[in-house]
């Protein structure tokens, strides 16, 4: 665990034109065989995080202040284009939240996938086709030989989805990039999914990052979840820590809002308000100005500092626990 | 497609049609080809447009086997004569046969409308692909040049070039052709900035896929349809541009005939030979009205809210 699969530090970037960065800051690692979530809001900046890491930010309009990832060993900038397009669809691959549009209509599902293969593998047209109709078959699709001559139309979102897996993975990459790979499909087609991306990290062992807002992903298969907020990190650590001891009022926040099914009936709690846009965040913490435990302090800007061994957060209070015994 | 074989035989076609075959298929009726060809047959005015272009390409293919007189043998004994049994369409002012001359012209018109469209896609939409999809000064540079030739009305341009080049019909459709590339670049650079925001494209970045690639592979096959539908509608444009062309002495040289040329000689005995005239205006329209049905047809069947 000393020298884990990506590590990221203090990534900084913001878009032309805009006066705050988007992303601030942040760190993460993920190790092999890991599910590191990041869990958040709309415009928190984890889809543009991802993005990112995978140098698909538009070149002209991205500006990075700083940061740094190491991968496997190596370690590069960010802006490092080359190195990142080297690794793209070959060591790190990344699936998208719309299945039903992220993959070309005019073509046969099989031969995109192979077209993945070639262009990495640099083998002939057979062995591309056959590592595809593999890939299929170990997607789920069944009778892959014939699917492989579909058109995305003729498919299903959750089988399209499939596909798309298949062709993430049909390189063998070390690292998955998911960005709410669930979201635009049905609740049980939702659970196979993850089940598929769960079996397939267990044979492959590479490290996944999913980007979800849905909690209930996130409890059933992170190792480790990050909380994004307005372009931060605001609290890190392990998937238990983070569910049973949340530290951070915005995670806690999020917990409530989901609806449970068991226990008295209550009006759903939500997080007021909503994240400020670029250019409006507060000086201090973002998130003071939606925070029910806002105080003076806030106007600073609070550390992510340790409040359990690999559990961080970042608040003037945490950890809370200890705050609110002291209020009362 | 064509060639799968007919294992679903219709009941009712006597003889066996490929297109029904394909249209009753419900597997490959389900493909997007094939649902556009069944829409595309549903469409009255773009099958009559069909047959219209389809009649008139016939008789420039097979001009050389017709029962008809050689285009260019006058009859002096013949001069100026209405149409009769011997001369179907009658005859011009050195007696040279209408009917053969209006074959022949065809394939002057329909050759001057499919080249110079090649000649417009050609240029037009490679350039276009690149100021859409590089933009930039790319993107400038080719856009304002496109803007700049697209000030000049099509067909005084097309005058102009076919002047500066000199008098021929293998000129005049290079000036056609160089006059409408403006067109395509536009259109073409318009697909690929909307083509290029898909979600599969940014899937074929994620997998790596170099830009040849993905332009060659994700980008021109879904600006085709659009294209296709403008360069149908812009073989219309360019027979009527070659037919004026030839009318102005610009295009097809004397004596080989053209349905321009034809009307510019018979513009001079309008009122003692009015079928000199008649007959190449008529092909003239009939054939434009094809290309443009056969047009709109192909946008409506390809046109993907109307399923």
């Amino acid at each position: 665990m000393d020298s884990p699969l990506l590590q990221v530090e203090n990534l900084k970037f913001r878009f032309r034109g805009q006066p705050q960065d988007v992303v601030e800051g942040i760190s993460f690692r993920v190790g092999r065989n890991e599910t590191l979530c990041i869990v958040g809001e709309s415009g928190c900046g984890k889809s543009v995080t991802a993005l990112a890491l995978m140098g698909l930010l538009p070149r002209d309009s991205v500006r990075f202040g700083s940061g740094e990832i190491r991968f496997d060993g190596d370690s590069f900038t960010p802006s490092d284009h080359d190195r990142i397009a080297a690794m793209r669809g070959d060591r790190m691959a990344m699936i998208f939240q719309e299945p039903m549009t992220s993959l070309n209509p005019a073509f046969r599902i099989g031969d995109q996938i192979a077209e993945a293969v070639e262009q990495h593998r640099k083998c002939g047209k057979a062995k591309a086709r056959e590592r595809a109709v593999e890939m299929l078959r170990r997607v789920g699709i069944p009778a892959p030989e014939q699917r492989m001559n579909e058109y995305p139309h003729q498919l299903s979102g959750g089988m399209r989805q499939r596909v798309m897996i298949a062709m993430a993975l049909a390189n063998d990459p070390e690292l998955l990039i998911a960005d709410e790979p669930t979201t635009a499909l049905d609740v049980t087609v939702q659970a196979q999914i993850l089940d598929l991306i769960a079996e397939l990290q267990a044979e492959t062992g590479m490290g996944t990052i999913m980007i979800t807002h849905d909690l209930g992903v996130v409890a059933e298969i992170a190792t480790d979840v990050a909380v994004m907020y307005a372009g931060q990190v605001v609290e890190y650590g392990p998937a238990e820590a983070i569910f049973n001891d949340p530290q951070h009022p915005y995670t806690i926040g999020l917990m409530a809002s989901v609806p449970t099914l068991t226990g008295p009936r209550r009006r759903l709690s939500t997080v007021p308000g909503s994240v400020p846009s670029i250019g409006q965040m507060p000086e201090g913490c973002r998130f003071s100005s939606r925070c029910p435990f806002a105080a003076p302090v806030c106007a600073s800007r609070p550390e992510l500092a340790e409040v359990a061994p690999g559990h961080r957060a970042a608040c003037h209070f945490a950890p809370l626990d200890q705050t609110l015994e002291r209020r009362a | 497609m064509m060639a799968q074989p007919a294992t679903a035989q219709p009941a009712t076609p006597a003889t066996i049609d490929p297109q029904t075959v394909v249209a009753d298929d419900p597997v490959l009726a389900a493909r997007p080809e094939n649902r556009v060809w069944k829409k595309f047959r549903s469409h009255k005015s773009a099958m009559l447009g069909g047959f219209l272009v389809g009649f008139f390409v016939l008789m420039a293919v097979f001009a050389p086997i017709l029962p008809i007189p050689d285009p260019t043998a006058t009859d002096w004994g013949a001069v100026r004569k209405a149409p009769s049994a011997a001369h179907w369409l009658g005859t011009d002012e050195i007696g040279r046969d209408v009917l053969a001359r209006l074959v022949w012209g065809a394939r002057a018109s329909l050759m001057a409308g499919v080249v110079s469209v090649g000649i417009a896609v050609a240029f037009g939409v490679p350039l276009g692909i690149l100021a859409g999809y590089f933009g930039g000064w790319t993107d400038g540079i080719i856009s304002r040049c496109t803007e700049a030739l697209l000030a000049v009305p099509f067909l005084i341009l097309a005058i102009a070039l076919a002047a500066f080049l000199g008098p021929s019909l293998t000129n005049a459709m290079i000036a056609i052709g160089l006059s409408a590339t403006p067109v395509f670049v536009r259109l073409t650079r318009g697909q690929v900035i909307s083509v290029k925001a898909e979600d599969y494209v940014e899937g074929a970045h994620a997998i790596g896929l170099s830009t040849p690639k993905i332009l060659s592979r994700y980008i021109f096959p879904n600006i085709l349809p659009p294209v296709l539908v403008q360069a149908t509608l812009t073989i219309a444009t360019a027979i009527i541009a070659e037919a004026s062309l030839s009318f102005l002495g610009l295009g097809q040289q004397p004596p080989a005939p053209s349905w321009g040329s034809m009307l510019n000689t018979a513009k001079n005995f309008l009122a003692q030979a009015p079928w000199m005239a008649m007959w190449p205006g008529i092909a003239i329209f009939l054939v434009v009205l094809g290309f443009n049905l056969l047009g709109d047809g192909l946008r409506d069947a390809l046109d993907p809210r109307e399923h």
